[in-house]
């Protein structure tokens, strides 16, 4: 693999995108890549956009990903994905939770929350795959895995071997949630 | 053994391998996490200072006594400690000072944007600037190493993509600590004109010898390529040029001053078109020319905010030089607009906000109802300067509310009766102690109001003198806030829950009427420190009118929504009505149950959770 494969994370502060890079990082630390994981902390947190973003590759120079250039979408909100799209490249592949979560402005009822995201992004992205997290990692005995599960529906389409990612999630789960963890992740490593 | 540090950790690891002993720092983003990270390491001491000042005054008692100092801080922290940075230039160091600026391109959470490495020229110091996280670690020894050898502070400046970005350094052993001897030498180290003088021209005498080891020093280098383009860059801006001109010649500089003159010059010499790529600031570019050398850089780069590699790319393969992205070649249409993709629709923004249950809402909101005018602060309160409660005019720096709002009232006697100062417990403690100080000796009347919620938020809920704990979790004496107004001389002190309105609005008409200053604690812990208030509040749906007064909080746990998509917290069965009636809705999953909303509804319909009964 010459040239590094651009990972974007894009959610709500408090839906689990920070240990799902860390997961990404263990994963990929383990098969070997160079890598540099990038976030913002500060005023982001107070229930702002979270974007983390992650490249990895056999040398990685840069740890900012501009427009146009993310291989990968994983959002874990629907405007969030919709916020970052400029920043996916031609042909890229969107990974998007079905989950809406209204910001404030739509809260005070300023602006309605866009129709049609899902719509746009796929007219977009012909590559989009639709996740319904919350469902999926309730269905596996607890809601808060959604994370995982999105986290699943992107190992699969990274050059990062299965087990290095299982052992990278037992590291950064604790033990007497891995069983569930387990389960989120291979639901969505199916999609 | 290699790890994945953040820049901060990194700092923090080489701080500690240098063998620094001592480490002292006020938070502010993007810089807090290396002394956190510091704080850990065994046989080192860290400290929080109240502000950034004293946090490098601290510093230079610690070098003096012979120990290598860490100092950390935001680069608007450097405004602060700018008085005593300016004159320890002059009387130089024993163990060897390095001060950490952390600046912010493109306010990710900040005030301004400043380019620190100004401060370097203007105070005559060393300044080294790492480009990833080894070099981090690495130039904080070096850093180390240049202050005890030419008796100098050195400057580290580090921007938000190296403090925040993770990369991999190999940890190293830490060195043997070696506290150097305290010699008593009052023509270096107190500086009165007499001794300053000559000091001045050591001042000098040592920056001509770093002129001569920044020539030769092991961070900056020459990178031969292709000769058509040369580029000088340094820090995350290097990173970004091997991103997209792989091709190119580049002269790094992790050291840009004193700057490297004739490595320039050879540089120079060698490529066909010479580029600078920087941040913010032309600091290298305008250097270059003032060797006389011809140089693009502000021309073709612009010097507001944050570059990323595709605006490198872009303003490159704009000014006629081919640039690659992603391995491609990047072409001017590519490079361009979205031509010919179908209009995405409006994403509305998401600010941050303050959190359900944060204790500022209850103070902002009554201040918003009595349309006072509102000389702001900096931390989370500053939120609630934002749509929809709007309840702050302004905020210009850590400490300035106060100072604000006794010069309006000064302006204008007409101001008296409608003016406040806020500003938070942390910040009070930082720069406010003066501000009030000076109110009550100048005879002003204003009212001001401390929002204690007892830590320090904003940056992650650091402690500070009143919450009883330091950075390295022991007990220490909690400053009495009322008593130390008692003590500045300030006759009308009161305390409130901000959480109950009614009270909050009584103590606040009462105050600003005063004709003398007086001080308000609005004292309630962060929300994020404590337990929940009570159970979720909840709404009898045939009771709201719909009529947003509490919309009007800006609180995230409420929204209002139509009758039928309206389930949660809403007892079944009640309604019935029609289908285009809105009604609040309060999230059970995010409500802390502070009861504001519910103080603040007219009609009865949002109730406290206590009384929701027979609904569990
Ligand atoms: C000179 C300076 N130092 C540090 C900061 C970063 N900073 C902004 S607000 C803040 C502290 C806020 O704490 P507090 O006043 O207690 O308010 P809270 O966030 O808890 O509401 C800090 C450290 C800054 N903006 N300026």
């Amino acid at each position: 693999m010459l040239e590094p494969v651009n990972v974007l994370m894009a959610g709500v502060g408090g839906q689990g995108t920070i240990l799902a890079s860390k997961v990404l990082a263990g994963a990929a630390e383990k098969a070997g890549y160079d890598l540099k994981v990038s976030e913002v902390h500060g005023m982001a947190q107070r229930g702002g956009s979270v974007v983390t973003q992650v490249r990895l590759g056999e040398k990685v120079h840069s740890p900012l990903i501009g427009e146009k250039t993310a291989d990968i979408i994983l959002a874990f909100e629907k405007l969030e994905g919709l916020r970052l799209l400029p920043f996916l490249k031609p042909g890229g592949t969107m990974i998007i939770n079905d989950q809406e979560i209204p910001p404030a402005p739509v809260l005070a009822g300023a602006v309605e929350y866009p129709a049609g995201i899902i719509a746009h992004i796929r007219a977009v992205a012909p590559d989009t795959v639709v996740v319904d997290a919350l469902g999926l990692a309730a269905a596996c005995g607890n809601a808060r895995a959604a994370n995982v599960v999105l986290l699943g529906a992107l190992a699969r389409r990274l050059p990062v071997g299965e087990e290095l990612w299982q052992e990278s999630l037992a590291a950064q789960v604790p033990a007497r949630l891995l069983e569930v963890n387990r389960a989120a992740f291979a639901a969505g490593y199916g999609l | 053994m290699k790890e994945l540090l953040s820049g901060n950790a990194a700092i923090a690891r080489g701080a500690f391998e240098a063998g620094v002993t001592v480490a002292a720092a006020y938070p502010g983003t993007p810089s807090t996490e290396i002394l956190e990270h510091f704080a850990r390491y065994p046989g080192v001491y860290a400290e929080w200072a109240p502000n950034e000042k004293v946090a490098l005054e601290v510093g230079i008692g610690a070098s003096l006594a012979g120990a290598r100092v860490l100092v950390a801080m935001k680069h608007v922290g450097v405004n602060v400690a700018a008085d005593p940075l300016f004159t320890l230039a002059y009387t130089g160091v024993n163990g060897g000072l390095v001060l950490v600026s952390a600046d912010d391109p493109g306010m990710h959470s900040s005030q301004n944007e400043q380019d620190n490495r100004n401060y370097a020229r203007f105070a005559k110091i060393p300044l080294l600037e790492p480009a990833d996280s080894r070099e981090a670690r690495d130039m904080v020894g070096l850093a180390l190493d240049i202050s005890e050898r030419f008796d100098t502070p050195v400057m580290l400046r580090t921007t938000t993509r190296i403090a925040h970005a993770q990369s991999f350094v190999e940890l190293k052993e830490p060195q043997p600590v070696v506290l150097r001897p305290y010699q008593k030498d009052a023509r270096k180290y107190l500086m009165v004109p007499g001794y300053a003088r000559p000091r001045r021209a050591v001042l000098a005498g040592r920056l001509l010898e770093l002129e001569q080891y920044t020539e030769s020093g092991p961070v900056n280098f020459i990178e031969w390529r292709e000769r058509q383009v040369g580029i000088i860059t340094g820090g995350v801006c290097y990173q970004y040029v091997r991103e997209v001109l792989p091709q190119a010649s580049v002269l790094k500089l992790g050291m840009s001053h004193p700057f490297p003159r004739n490595l320039v010059r050879e540089f120079a010499s060698g490529v066909g078109n010479l580029y600078v790529v920087e941040e913010l600031d032309p600091f290298i570019e305008e250097q270059v020319r003032m060797l006389g050398i011809h140089v693009k850089g502000r021309e073709i780069i612009p010097g507001i905010g944050e570059l990323d590699p595709v605006l490198v790319a872009r303003h490159f393969v704009a000014a006629g030089v081919p640039a690659v992205l992603a391995g491609e070649e990047v072409t001017e249409a590519a490079a361009g607009a979205t031509a010919g993709l179908p209009e995405a629709p409006a994403a509305p923004a998401r600010p941050p906000v303050l959190c359900p249950g944060c204790p500022h809402r209850g103070l902002f909101y009554v201040l918003r109802r009595l349309k006072l005018m509102v000389t702001g602060d900096i931390g989370c309160y500053t939120l609630a300067g934002l749509p929809p409660l709007e309840a702050m005019d302004s905020c210009i720096c850590m400490g300035a509310s106060i100072g604000a709002a006794h010069g309006a009232e000064k302006a204008s006697l007409e101001r008296h009766g409608h003016t406040v100062a806020v500003i938070g417990d942390s910040t009070f403690f930082h720069s406010g102690i003066t501000g009030l100080l000076n109110m009550v000796y100048n005879g002003g009347g204003g009212t001001v109001v401390i929002v204690d919620n007892r830590t320090t938020a904003m940056t992650g809920h650091q402690p500070h003198p009143g919450t009883g704990t330091t950075l390295m979790g022991c007990p220490a004496p909690a400053v009495d806030l009322e008593m130390l107004a008692r003590a500045l001389g300030v006759k009308r002190v009161k305390v409130v829950d901000p959480l109950d309105l009614r009270r909050v609005e009584e103590v606040m008409r009462e105050e600003v009427a005063a004709p003398e200053t007086s001080l308000v604690i609005a004292r309630r812990s962060c929300v994020l420190l404590t337990r929940p208030a009570g159970p979720p509040a909840w709404v009898r749906a045939d009771a709201c009118k719909g009529c947003r007064s509490c919309i009007r909080l800006g609180c995230p746990a409420l929204s209002l929504r139509d009758v039928e998509a309206a389930s949660g917290g809403t007892p079944p069965g009640k309604d019935g009505k029609s289908a285009s009636k809105k009604v609040a809705v309060v999230d059970q999953l995010t409500c802390t149950g502070c009861g504001l909303c519910v103080q603040v509804c007219k009609n009865g319909a949002l109730q406290r959770g206590e009384d929701n009964v027979g609904t569990g």
